[in-house]
């Protein structure tokens, strides 16, 4: 319940400073990859103050073992830079650049109720169910 | 030479929302002891185990209940989409697949990555934002669409 409730607030705040930062509009993205036209960097700066914010909390959490719920610090311990890393972030990129819509975006774009964005996500969870059901295979039958 | 575009250029709603944005994760991570990736967050729940489904789900109706309850106090920012249905539609899977075998997305690898100084991330975000780059690129300037 207390993990619920402390993930509903960090998911609105999340929503909040994609809202004001103009992440959450997909021509300001575009305007902000496309570098070679006119360009729009003002999304430097969402990354610049997230990650600068961050920093202060993954400080915090290397010192703990337990997180200030009680909870066990999950953070991840792969360390390899393989093909799967690159070749995934490849195609992620790829896609973020023919929409606009990155992950977060895209579901606030499905609460603001634009259609488009419902399109979107609908997709985007179609191909993380592809990538499940291609890992099964992978991995053989699991009876 | 690059051309910026002034007239659009809006850091400082850009670094005061990115630093909300930072602010969610860091209460992510202290509260729950959890990395706030969104594709993580949403993929999981598709080979959900107990005890991992209330957390997820909660995150994800605070990010989509977000536009409402900003909407209770002021005017939603304009959200303006281009794309056309079949971009989306290959747009979304490209993102799903993508973000699932690379193991992160703006979040998890750009955001929280990044904040940890984890060179993996570092690689990751490269690899997105490169490809974000020539997407762009090709369709805007190569293909003129």
């Amino acid at each position: 319940m207390k993990s619920a409730l402390a993930s509903l607030f960090a998911g609105l705040l999340f929503g909040f400073g994609l809202i004001v930062s103009g992440m959450a509009n997909p021509e300001k993205v575009l305007g902000f990859l496309d570098i070679t036209g006119l360009w729009d960097p003002s999304l430097a700066f969402v990354m610049g103050g997230a990650v600068l914010v961050g920093l202060f909390a993954f400080a915090i959490a290397r010192k703990r073992a337990l997180s200030f719920l009680g909870f066990n610090m999950k953070v991840p311990t792969h360390t390899h830079i393989d093909k799967r890393l690159i070749i995934g972030g490849l195609m992620f990129g790829a896609g973020w650049g023919i929409a606009g819509f990155c992950p977060g975006p895209g579901l606030v774009g499905l609460g603001a109720g634009e259609i488009k964005a419902v399109v979107f996500v609908a997709s985007m969870v179609v191909g993380m169910g592809i990538f499940e059901m291609a890992e099964r295979m992978r991995s053989g039958p699991s009876f | 030479m690059i051309d910026i575009a002034w007239s659009s250029f809006t850091p400082w709603s850009a670094l005061i929302g990115g630093v909300l944005v930072g602010l969610a994760a860091a209460s992510f991570l202290l509260l729950n002891g959890r990395i706030a990736g969104i594709s993580g967050i949403l993929g999981g729940l598709l080979s959900p185990s107990s005890g991992d489904i209330s957390w997820r789900i909660a995150f994800l109706a605070g990010i989509i209940g977000a536009p409402a309850i900003w909407m209770l106090a002021a005017e939603l920012p304009p959200i303006e989409i281009e794309a056309g249905y079949p971009a989306l539609i290959i747009a979304g899977l490209l993102v799903g697949i993508g973000t699932r075998y690379g193991s992160g997305c703006t979040s998890g690898h750009g955001v929280c990555g990044l904040s940890r100084l984890s060179p993996r991330s570092f690689v990751a975000t490269l690899s997105f934002m490169f490809a974000g780059f020539v997407t762009v690129y090709i369709i805007r300037h190569v293909l003129g669409v």
